[in-house]
């Protein structure tokens, strides 16, 4: 039970899996960590941008890599767009409002994917989805690999957005200290919206990255949402890294439990991880204590 | 008074309904607007009087009906003792999940996704449990007896409920007026401010989510009762945390009969959308979603706020 040549393939696929998760838990933290409101409709955002990467692929013939060329940016403006003329409006600035109107987007959005494509569980065929590469005694799915690495740059680059750019250091000022912002003359509608775009156009880039291996229906998105959920509480609300580190930490979790105790309980251990963290930790294992 | 009198009177004019039809639709459709409007009374406690958001009502609402539900397969429970466990069953799940988030502090957002997850919890342990009959749900026996919490016709059904509705009316009102329900909006208000002036926001909270959950159970057990059947996505299953918190949002968040009224609406607007979609599979919870936005950005105090809507209210908000 415990030799290398399961255990091996067992954690490398884990942090394969774990870097997606880190990427829809990117977008999550982002906008928890700038806007301070946790967004219920993220699930539904990346069942939507999986259908996006779905159709582009099976109506344009857009190979679901190129088609992430073209969805984020427009799942960014997407973002945008809903976080300023929707969100924000019907919030009022209110945290209770903002998590009410997230939630009713989702329903919107997930109900509308219903009503449009039907319950039916839908996935597409690419040359390259069961090609594999060895890596000492482990197979690994190319499509896997790519979306590690991808994950990785993403990563990079968002934080290097952060660090460097005027909009990053106005967002950062943002999250901080709100009013002092705006008195300096910061925007903090367009701000939120930009943060909220960001968050989006991870989902999407997690959607097109995913969509070679995994299948969509209209609550697809959701079972990674939970999981995203738990990361960021794991990670830090708000925390780049942490929602890195957390995001691999997880998916390594959920193979190694899946290899020890099958795959039905390694639903209920995710649930259960999230319980326990916030119970515990609220802060995070890498935030500090309140 | 007043609020006992209107109390009394909107239950004697609903009370004659089944005098006016006897049509298993309207009775149908009413039942189900009242056990909405009763697992929204207790969402409304918790959340409108006590401002915490649970996303997890059915975490109550599934236990009172599996309750029931079990005990009367498994164990040859009366019925009606099954309603009184069931209830009792909700209570002490609410106050375990009350005691342990509460205890760690967690509020606002964090309340809400933990309230979540342990519906969830609850929902796949029910979906793979050989007690609550797994996949396959549970089936109550068919015994159309008054004894047995049966009856022939939806009437008494509807009665039944009226009166769980009544009394739950009755308890809210009786809360709102004392110095419990105080406390309560003042936790709602500024939780801090309210501790420094020393009031036990943990013990407060905690009784407010056990009395929430006691009333949304009730819903569960009177839902397994009436349909003879429960399993783990309508036990558990969202759709029932959604309604719990629709209803008073839309109806009104925080008063009185703010659920009764969002329930009626939310009800309506569902049996429209469906008769004029055909019954479209996620149209109707579209609508939902949209009147969810609607409500919250353009009347955030619900039907019930914007019927006494005074004028001043509006500059307020500037």
């Amino acid at each position: 039970m415990l030799s290398p040549v399961i255990l091996i393939p067992a954690v490398l696929n884990g942090l394969m899996t774990g870097a997606i998760y880190a990427l829809v838990a990117l977008g999550l933290t982002l906008i928890y960590g700038v806007l301070h409101i946790i967004n219920f409709a993220h699930g539904a955002l990346l069942s939507a941008a999986m259908f996006a990467a779905f159709f582009a692929h099976a109506q344009l013939g857009l190979d679901p890599y190129l088609a992430a060329v073209f969805l984020t940016p427009l799942f960014f403006l997407f973002g945008y767009g809903l976080q300023r003329f929707l969100i924000g409006p019907a919030a009022h600035g209110e945290d209770r409002n903002f998590l009410l109107v997230t939630l009713g987007l989702a329903i919107v959005i997930e109900n509308a994917l219903l009503y449009a494509f039907r319950a039916d569980t839908r996935t597409i065929n690419l040359p390259y989805a069961f090609s594999t590469i060895e890596v000492g005694s482990a197979f690994l799915a190319v499509p896997r690999v790519i979306a590690f690495v991808a994950v990785v740059a993403v990563t990079a680059v968002l934080w290097a957005i952060m660090q460097w750019t005027d909009t990053g250091k106005a967002i950062r000022a943002v999250a901080k200290e709100k009013l002092g912002a705006e008195l300096s003359g910061i925007d903090v509608a367009h701000i939120y919206a930009v943060t909220f775009g960001l968050g989006t156009a991870c989902v999407a880039v997690a959607a097109c990255l995913l969509i070679p291996t995994y299948y969509v229906n209209p609550t697809a998105g959701d079972a990674f949402v939970l999981i995203a959920f738990t990361i960021v509480v794991l990670g830090g609300m708000g925390s780049i890294t942490g929602a890195l580190t957390g995001g691999l930490f997880v998916g390594l979790v959920e193979s190694l439990s899946s290899v020890f105790l099958g795959q039905s309980l390694g639903q209920i251990g995710i649930f259960v991880m999230f319980i326990v963290v916030l119970l515990l930790r609220p802060n995070g294992l890498f935030g500090e204590r309140a | 008074m007043k609020a006992y009198f209107a109390i009394f009177g909107t239950v004697a004019l609903l009370s004659l309904v089944p005098f006016v039809t006897t049509s298993n639709v309207v009775l149908n459709f009413l039942v189900m607007t009242l056990l909405i409007a009763l697992a929204g009374q207790g969402w409304n406690l918790l959340g409108g009087y006590g401002g915490q958001y649970s996303f997890g009502h059915a975490a109550f609402f599934g236990t009172g009906a599996y309750a029931t539900a079990i005990l009367q397969v498994r164990c040859d429970l009366n019925a009606w003792l099954g309603l009184v466990v069931g209830i009792a069953a909700g209570m002490l799940v609410g106050a375990a999940i009350g005691g342990m988030t509460f205890r760690s502090g967690l509020k606002g957002s964090y309340f809400s996704l933990v309230t979540l997850a342990f519906a969830e919890v609850l929902r796949i342990v029910a979906s793979v449990a050989p007690i609550t009959g797994a996949g396959v749900g549970t089936l109550i026996k068919l015994d159309l007896r008054p004894e047995a919490f049966q009856f022939q016709s939806r009437a008494p059904f509807y009665w039944i409920a009226l009166a769980f509705v009544g009394l739950s009316l009755i308890v809210v009102r009786t809360i709102e007026e004392s110095r419990f329900g105080a406390y309560l909006v003042a936790i709602r208000e500024n939780e801090d401010a309210a501790q420094a002036l020393g009031v036990n926001t943990f013990a407060l909270k905690l009784a407010a989510m056990t009395i929430s959950a006691a009333m949304t159970a009730a819903a569960g057990c009177f839902y397994a009762q009436y349909f003879l059947f429960i399993d783990a996505p309508i036990a558990y299953g969202s759709w029932i945390s959604i309604d719990a918190l629709l209803a008073p949002i839309v109806g009104g968040v925080g008063t009185l009969f703010g659920p009764l009224i969002g329930a009626l609406v939310i009800k309506t607007l569902g049996e429209a959308t469906k008769l004029l979609t055909g019954g479209a599979p996620g149209l109707d919870l579209v609508i939902y979603g949209v009147v969810l936005i609607a409500v919250v950005g353009l009347a955030p105090r619900g039907v019930a706020g914007w019927l006494r809507r005074a004028p001043q209210s509006e500059r307020s908000r500037g």
